[in-house]
């Protein structure tokens, strides 16, 4: 199959899947008992039984299930993602202003992780035996273990609080005054500890990956060739075995990115970042149907793409994969 | 001397320490940016139809109210230089200070009073606040009055705090539906002593000093920045790290009580009374055991409100025997406590003929709503076993389906947090009033029903005598107390926690859902 026609057909496969997550996750909002009239009587401190009424019929709750699903599907079908009842703003402009923060905070720890990972990962193959290595397979797994809450939590008690490094929650100090730079290096100060956070999960997938798949590699047929050739070590590893090594490693990262995406739900929460993740947690507090389906619909968007995107890289780094 | 006497002696005594201190201590500064911090996102800026404490911090500095409040509850003025309420009780006036603008510079007029009244009346969700008021004279700019269809005296306090944003008619008055008005988030036009810079979802909210606010010399600060930081214990260390200023309505007793030893910050339960915050155990007087009154007693007797207030709040938290807040002036506390009796416990149920067999009487079941009231549920399971009541805890999986099941009264015992909001009137009636059974969540979800009550509420409602008022409140609490519709054990915690360099942090009875215009920063 060309590139072009899996393309077609993984396109096709995902508005399938965009559809029947919309149509589950309504349905199954609806089915829990109370709605989004009560949150918005909480947020106001009470409510009159009249208020109640007025807002359930403002935004339409009154009417029957199945008239309220056909008329959101017709909305998103015109690329409306309709109006959100707590936040009393369109969800694609909510959307669209919170996914900037997301996606930096996701793919910085995502990338850190990858990186990271691998040369822990490769470090530990060549010296498997070393006490580096245990120290690598003891981070591995407290990482992997331990609930990023707890982490973020921890990590703001040492570096905020303790030793105060870094802000405590946020992505911008209001009070930073200069251009563009400055508030560059302003967002990479706020950064630092939710990545770190974000990251540790992933570090610890890619770097025990990596590092079994290396040791494979570098037990294999072809790397004892070259070694008999007279290559170095160094030469082998890195020209020879990394690549060969790195496509499940790929894999990987591809399918963690929707991992990530939720991952990023708690680190937004415990450090106030003010992306998808905190809106996701309060919308869904809140029963703000709209705004959850709308966060469901944008994220199902990004893990696909991310997909994709994994498809081309593993492409890149293995040849014999769409031949 | 009477308790009301020494407490008003007391807090005057207070007021006099408080105002010499700082006087002695230094005077207010101009200028600096006050960092401080929102727990949620704020639904909509303009309080003038949406109420809540989230709305009422930013709300109360950009629009400006009739009346504000002292920390003795005795009214003082504001955007009303002076008010008059007439012998029947059914005018109020109020004549407004002369060079008030709103942010744009428009002057402020009673034309504006009146068309606030008019949108608060249809769209803020507290209907009792104005319900009496049928139409509002406008005779010249400066003067605006309300027509009463009865006397109603709780409009004292609805014109105070968040509760009376006057909002600009040319901004508001566009035909828009001002529930969703483009103009509730983004280039407010106020009449407040802060003015909009900036809202941003999920991050901050940014105010900024009004040059033409009609309080010579005030604000004292330049800039108000509300971070916007949902997890407490990210607050609680923005605080103690000093990136933060002050945050008020915190909750948390392990918070609180760790914030206390922080040196360089101050930690306070004042200022509360007006929003008055509730803790209480509801009981379905419709159903089962619970229908008679001696099983309710019961009830209370075996559940210890001390246990609730030293373990479980960390001594924290106030406590409050009836349905009005323990520092509003109508609170009654000569009424009957139920301080933990076993033994009274005990014959009370078995005198309403649920005998104890096998170690058992009967079953209930008890809901709650959020999570940070489960301790409390459990304990009252563990104290009604040892009276011989076994009960089922049902959690629910959010706020809406605990509030479906209130709503509908479909529910035995439930833990409640209910407030007060300033007048018994506004936040208290709602809860015992016959006429509003099972009308949704904070109703009056125990089905309670008592005429007398409901005639005393009536009475009080529309009594403008303050020591008649009084009385009034008195014996309905009393009743309350004796018929248990629900068991109150304390006002929730809320404490502002703000740091050394705050100066005149917002006390009041509103805490910060009032403007904050005296507060300054001394470095």
């Amino acid at each position: 199959m060309t590139f072009l026609q899996t393309l077609a057909t993984r396109t096709f496969y995902a508005l399938i899947l965009l559809l029947a997550v919309l149509v589950l996750n309504f349905s199954m909002m609806h089915l829990a008992p109370g709605d989004v009239a009560d949150t918005i009587a909480q947020s106001m401190g009470g409510a009159d039984a009249e208020v109640l009424a007025q807002i359930r019929t403002d935004y339409g709750l009154d009417q029957p299930f199945l008239v309220q699903l056909g008329r959101y599907i017709g909305n998103v079908l015109q690329f409306d993602l309709g109006y959100s009842f707590f936040y009393n703003q369109p969800v694609t402009d909510l959307i669209l202003s919170r996914l900037p923060a997301t996606l930096l905070l996701a793919i910085t720890a995502q990338l850190l992780a990858l990186v990271v990972g691998v040369i822990l990962g490769v470090y530990s193959a060549r010296h498997p035996k070393g006490i580096a290595s245990y120290f690598v397979t003891f981070l591995a797994l407290f990482g992997y273990s331990a609930p990023v809450f707890w982490t973020g939590i921890l990590l703001l008690i040492a570096f905020s609080l303790k030793i105060p490094l870094f802000p405590v929650a946020g992505m911008t100090d209001v009070t930073v005054e200069g251009g563009f730079w400055a508030h560059a290096a302003d967002v990479a100060r706020h950064m630092v500890l939710p990545v770190v956070t974000l990251s540790s999960i992933f570090l610890a997938l890619y770097s025990r990956l990596s590092r079994a798949t290396m040791m494979e590699t570098l037990g294999s047929d072809y790397v004892r060739t070259a070694k008999a050739k007279g290559l170095s070590e160094r030469e082998i590893v890195y020209k020879h075995a990394l690549k060969n090594s790195l496509s499940p490693v790929i894999t990987l990262a591809g399918l963690q990115f929707s991992a990530v995406i939720s991952g990023a739900v708690l680190v937004e929460t415990v450090f106030s970042w003010p992306g998808l993740g905190t809106l996701a947690f309060q919308s869904i507090i809140a029963r703000d149907t709209p705004t959850i389906l709308g966060i469901l619909f944008f994220s199902a968007l990004v893990v696909i793409v991310g997909n994709i995107l994994t498809d081309l890289a593993l492409r890149l780094v293995d040849p014999r994969v769409g031949r | 001397m009477n308790k009301l006497a020494k407490t008003v002696a007391a807090a005057t005594a207070l007021a006099a320490l408080l105002a010499t201190t700082a006087v002695a201590q230094d005077t207010p500064k101009q200028g600096g940016t006050l960092i401080t911090m929102l727990g949620t996102n704020v639904r909509n800026l303009n309080s003038a139809v949406q109420s809540g404490i989230v709305t009422g911090f930013p709300g109360a500095q950009l629009f400006a109210s009739p009346l504000r409040y002292d920390e003795d509850w005795t009214p003082q003025p504001y955007l009303a230089e002076s008010w008059e309420v007439s012998e029947d009780g059914l005018k109020v006036t109020l004549n407004l200070v002369k060079n008030a603008v709103f942010h744009d510079g428009t002057p402020i007029t009673s034309k504006d009073v009146a068309f606030s009244v008019d949108v608060i009346k249809a769209h803020h969700p507290f209907k009792a606040m104005f319900a009496p008021v049928e139409s509002v004279d406008t005779p010249d700019d400066h003067t605006a009055i309300l027509n009463l269809s009865k006397p109603h005296p709780a409009l004292m306090l609805a014109m105070s705090g968040q509760l009376m944003s006057i909002i600009p008619q040319h901004i508001y008055g566009d035909g828009q539906d001002p529930k969703t008005h483009p103009r509730n988030n983004e280039n407010v036009v106020g009449s407040g002593p802060f003015k909009l810079v900036e809202y941003k979802s999920g991050e901050h909210v940014i105010l900024e000093r009004h040059e033409d606010f009609f309080i010579e010399g005030r604000p004292y600060l330049d800039k108000i920045v509300m971070r916007i930081i949902p997890d407490p214990s990210a607050r609680a260390i923005a605080l103690e790290n000093g990136e933060v200023h002050m945050s008020a309505f915190e909750l948390s007793p392990r918070i609180i009580n760790r914030l206390k030893e922080v040196e360089g910050l101050n930690v306070t339960d004042e200022g509360y009374g007006g929003v008055g915050p509730l803790d209480w155990l509801a009981m379905n007087t419709t159903r089962g055991p619970l229908q008679d009154v001696r099983v309710r007693q019961a009830i209370a007797y075996a559940v210890d409100r001390n246990f609730v207030i030293k373990a479980l709040m960390l001594g924290t938290a106030k406590e409050a025997r009836t349905g009005i807040h323990p520092d509003s002036p109508f609170y009654n506390d000569a009424v009957e406590a139920y301080d933990l009796d076993l033994d009274k416990a005990n014959a009370l149920l078995d005198e309403a003929g649920f005998p104890m067999q096998d170690g058992k009487r009967f079953d209930l079941t008890i809901d709650y709503g959020w999570a940070d009231v489960k301790p409390q549920v459990e304990y009252v399971k563990a104290a009604l076993k040892k009276v011989g009541i076994e009960v089922t805890v049902r959690a629910s999986a959010d706020f809406p389906t605990w509030a479906t099941r209130m709503g509908e009264m479909d529910f035995d015992l439930s833990w409640d947090s209910v407030y007060n909001w300033g007048d018994p009137v506004i936040g208290v009636h709602r809860t015992y009033s016959s006429d509003n059974i099972g009308k949704g969540v904070w109703s009056n979800t125990q089905g309670y029903s008592n005429a007398r009550v409901d005639e005393l509420m009536e009475l009080a409602g529309r009594e403008n005598d303050p020591e008649k008022r009084k009385a009034l409140y008195n014996e309905f609490q009393e009743i309350i107390a004796n018929e248990v519709p629900l068991y109150p054990v304390n006002a929730l915690p809320y404490h502002t926690i703000y740091s050394d360099k705050v100066g005149n942090p917002p006390m009041g009875i509103w805490a910060t859902s009032a403007p904050i215009d005296r507060t300054y920063l001394k470095e």
